[in-house]
């Protein structure tokens, strides 16, 4: 008999925002299930770099899986948001037209959002657009306003589905990479860097390593080839310019360039949609970098006279596939969740919703349990943070304005930072303008010996 | 409830604690300095190596002594450590928080000492991932004197700006080689014999003409990708120190009302060291970027000078009377404004840098007549410096500072 490091009735694969709504809503269903994650720490592939929206899928492919999830999704994070304390910047989306070939689509995407059921979705002109966003470029011809498209956190959220999910008797292993399986008929063992685990049923939520884990149960009908987004991150005076979200009119392949603020206070310009094979590393590249700061100053001019506060780029799981790839193997126990792209952080919790019909269908022993509540610290700006309403912590991260206490908070917990990533994640120390000039040595001196997994 | 005071000083590195000292010799005690970290001295408080204080205090210190003498200097004044400011308001109010939450400030004249740092990794916008192991100076110096520890063993040093000199000793300190020094222009910046003393004293190799094009590793840094003219070639490495590219820390200012120059990306200031605001005066690093301490310390000495001034209503109410202009390769000139008659200012002392390594005529033309000219040869890393004697200007309309590249 082999000894297992777990036994679960199921073990999601996957730390990212898919595989934390999934954890969650599992927990809360009493299933006690078990999250793997390969890295360090949670949100540390394709959750770490994204564009922070919360959309309402006005469009969205019609009849797409993506749609329905990404709205059950945005019906949930309205519902739970506040209890889970996460914030939500409303501050709606202009898909701004720059010539008459794009200012020719609009009515189209006003009849497809109505469509899709945003029926808010209305198309103004000119000189609405100019009072709206008087910093915008006075080239814009006009734009379609969507009041639902709104800013989140994009860590809070997942990291607030996992803490709920422990809350209900859920279990993480981070640094955990699963190598191998095997179903034996009734069930899984999963050959993992820590030790075989058993399983009732496993989720695949394994991003951009998707397909790789697929084939452990059957040839993977997807390929993934993660699609790179680059991103330029402005310093916060620069959030004074934009109200709304700028959003591009869309092409085939990708949303295109946005600009918004973000909850924390700046300005952001990206992604770019960059195909490649490495599915782990997202480098940035300087051309590519000035490229998108000149298409920020093109739409925005006043952006020259700011400066850039960060940079990163994210992979997103793209398939061949238009459409998310989810798929239910009754008789393998494996429930597939593969290529979400860039609309996964709003989908996340409709995605977890259909697996939870899925599961309960398909396997039964799901309950209603009444709800445990883990709200996490909020990091945005436009609410009270702790600097301005706690004694006793000083400031350790100046620029971002992180106290000791958020930071110590971080290192403990159920689910403490597990790297100096999750650490930047959980708090946004080192992640302002400074970069670390000022904090990075007191912040790895508080988090010595503290980073476990 | 509002704190007040006759002064309220923002910032406790070298020009602030040396305004601090100086308002006191001049009789203003009513002084409150607020400094975010929890000790004060600023950037020296983390150069643990030598060469502090010469012409202040006649005798050579580190960095931190430095500091410790600085602050002793500055004693009788209410120091204020871990206060962060958080906003700069007209009528000089300041919002600030620390240990005790947030707390307001109000004075009749507020200074800002902020200082500056150097350009990070991202706003150089650098090729590559993004592994631990990139930093700048300042970061290194404080795991090295801070925490006593360096997080880097066989690190690269990009720059050659006096800071690279920093890092050297700094590495030294810790007891480490750095594998080369790399500048992308043909020549380094700071003054020779720069590299005759990284190359003999440090046993550093030089790389001028050299690019970085790239950082690689994944989690902490194994290489950079350089251009030394023969096209890219991988050199490994556990760390890029990103050493120089100041920059005024004009975070606070930014988004306050007070204007900001596009040339020195610090205040605009007038012969008085008055930002827009007559109420706030700026002194130190955050006029422009780096000098040396030294300099910071004469800076904060001359400020409070103009403070004491301005709470003896010394100082002109109005607004100044005229913007300098500049032509030709000037990155900037300060201040940037001035008044016609200026009794506390004679002579009135201009600073100035270059874009680009030029040689040339340096002049200053009020209302269309060569008021004082100078052959120069400069570099963009150093200081010009010159004094206008006696500024007949009562008529003055138009005051612009010339540069013709021979």
């Amino acid at each position: 008999m082999r000894e297992f490091i777990a036994d679960s009735k199921v073990v999601i694969i996957g730390g990212g925002v898919v595989g934390c709504a999934i954890f969650r809503r599992l927990a809360m269903a009493g299933l006690a299930p078990l999250l793997v994650e390969a890295a360090a720490d949670i949100l540390d592939g394709a959750s770490k770099g994204n564009s922070a929206l919360l959309h309402t899928g006005f469009d969205a492919p019609e009849g797409s899986v993506e749609l329905s999830c990404m709205q059950a999704g945005y019906r949930e994070y309205l519902a739970i948001k506040d209890r889970l304390n996460l914030p939500l910047v409303e501050s709606g989306a202009l898909v701004v037209a720059w010539d008459e070939e794009q200012h020719a689509k609009l009515p189209a995407m006003v009849e497809k959002a109505h469509r899709n059921g945003v029926r808010d979705v209305a198309q103004i002109g000119r000189d609405e657009l100019r009072r709206r966003e008087p910093s915008l470029s006075p080239r814009a011809l006009g734009a379609l306003y969507v009041p639902g498209e709104h800013i989140i956190d994009p860590w809070s959220a997942p990291l607030a589905y996992a803490h709920q999910g422990l809350a209900h008797g859920g279990r993480i292993l981070r640094r955990c990479r699963v190598t191998g399986g095997d179903f034996d008929g009734t069930r899984w063992v999963l050959e993992t860097t820590r030790g075989p685990i058993a399983a009732g049923a496993v989720v695949n939520a394994a991003g951009n390593y998707g397909d790789l884990v697929e084939a452990i149960n059957r040839p993977s009908p997807f390929t993934i080839t993660p699609r790179k987004g680059q991103f330029v991150v402005f310093d916060k005076p620069a959030a004074g310019l934009l109200h709304a979200i700028l959003l591009p009119v869309p092409t085939e392949r990708t949303k295109g360039i946005v600009a918004c603020r973000t909850a924390f206070g700046n300005l952001l310009v990206g992604p770019t949609a960059e195909d490649q094979q490495d599915r782990g590393r997202a480098e940035v590249d300087h051309a590519t970098l000035e490229s998108l700061i000149a298409k920020g100053i093109e739409m925005i001019p006043d952006l020259a006279r700011h400066s850039v506060n960060a940079i990163y780029a994210g992979l997103r799981p793209a398939t061949q596939f238009k459409d998310y790839q989810i798929a239910l193997d009754r008789e393998r126990r494996w429930i597939t969740i593969g290529g979400i792209r860039s609309t996964g952080l709003t989908a996340a919790l409709g995605i977890a919703q259909m697996v939870a019909r899925d599961f309960a269908e398909a396997f039964g022993g799901l309950r209603d349990a009444e709800p445990i509540w883990t709200p996490v610290p909020n990091l945005a700006e436009d609410r009270a943070r702790p600097y301005l309403t706690e004694a006793g912590g000083d400031v350790v991260c100046h620029c971002e304005l992180v106290t000791r206490r958020e930071i110590e908070a971080a290192l403990q917990g159920p689910l403490p930072a597990g790297d100096l990533g999750g650490l930047k994640r959980r708090t946004r120390c080192m992640m302002g303008r400074c970069q670390g000039f000022y904090c990075s040595a007191e912040v790895v001196a508080l988090s010595e010996g503290r980073l476990a997994s | 409830m509002t704190q007040q005071s006759d002064v309220l000083i923002l910032g406790g590195g070298p020009a602030g604690l040396s305004c601090a000292r100086a308002l006191r010799a001049l009789g203003v005690d009513n002084v409150v300095l607020l400094e975010r970290e929890r000790a004060l001295g600023g950037i020296p408080r983390h150069c643990g190596h030598h060469g502090f204080g010469l012409r202040e205090f006649g005798r050579v210190y580190s960095g931190p002594d430095y500091a410790k003498r600085l602050i002793d200097e500055a004693a009788a004044i209410d120091l204020r450590p871990r206060m962060t400011v958080l906003k700069l308001e007209p009528a000089g109010v300041v919002r600030a928080t620390g240990p005790n939450g947030p707390e307001d400030f109000q004075a009749k004249a507020v200074v800002l000492a902020f200082g500056a740092r150097e350009t990070p990794r991202s706003a150089r916008l650098i090729t590559g991932s993004r592994p631990f192991g990139v930093m700048n100076t300042g970061a290194l110096q404080q795991f090295v004197y801070l925490h006593g520890r360096c997080p880097v063993q066989r690190p690269v040093v990009i720059g050659s700006e006096l800071v690279a000199f920093s890092t050297l000793l700094t590495l030294r300190h810790a007891g480490i080689k750095p594998l080369a020094i790399v500048e992308e222009n043909a020549r380094i910046t700071t003054r020779e014999p720069g590299s005759w003393i990284a190359r003999i004293g440090f046993g550093v190799p030089v790389l001028t003409g050299t690019r970085l094009l790239r950082i690689i590793g994944r989690e902490t840094v194994t290489g950079i990708e350089i251009d030394r003219g023969f096209g890219p070639e991988e050199m490994e490495c556990d760390g890029v120190i990103l050493t120089g590219k100041f920059r005024p820390e004009t975070a606070l200012v930014a988004p306050s009302h007070i204007e900001i120059d596009p040339g020195t990306r610090g205040p605009a200031i007038d012969a008085y060291f008055r930002c827009s605001d007559h109420r706030y005066f700026a002194t130190g690093n955050l006029l422009r970027g780096i000098e040396t301490a030294g300099q910071c310390w004469r800076e904060g000495r001359a400020v409070a000078q103009m403070v004491a001034a301005g709470l003896e209503n010394r100082l002109p109410l109005r607004e100044p009377d005229v913007r300098v202009t500049l032509r030709g390769p000037l990155a900037y000139v300060y201040p940037q404004r001035i008044y016609r008659d200026a009794p506390t200012t004679n002579p009135l002392l201009f600073k100035a840098r270059v874009s680009r390594a030029v040689r040339g005529r340096l002049s200053v033309i009020v209302d269309g007549s060569v008021v004082w000219s100078r052959r120069i040869s400069a570099l963009p890393e150093r200081r010009i410096a010159w004094c206008l004697p006696s500024l007949d200007a009562k008529a003055c309309q138009q005051i612009s500072v010339e540069l013709d590249a021979a």
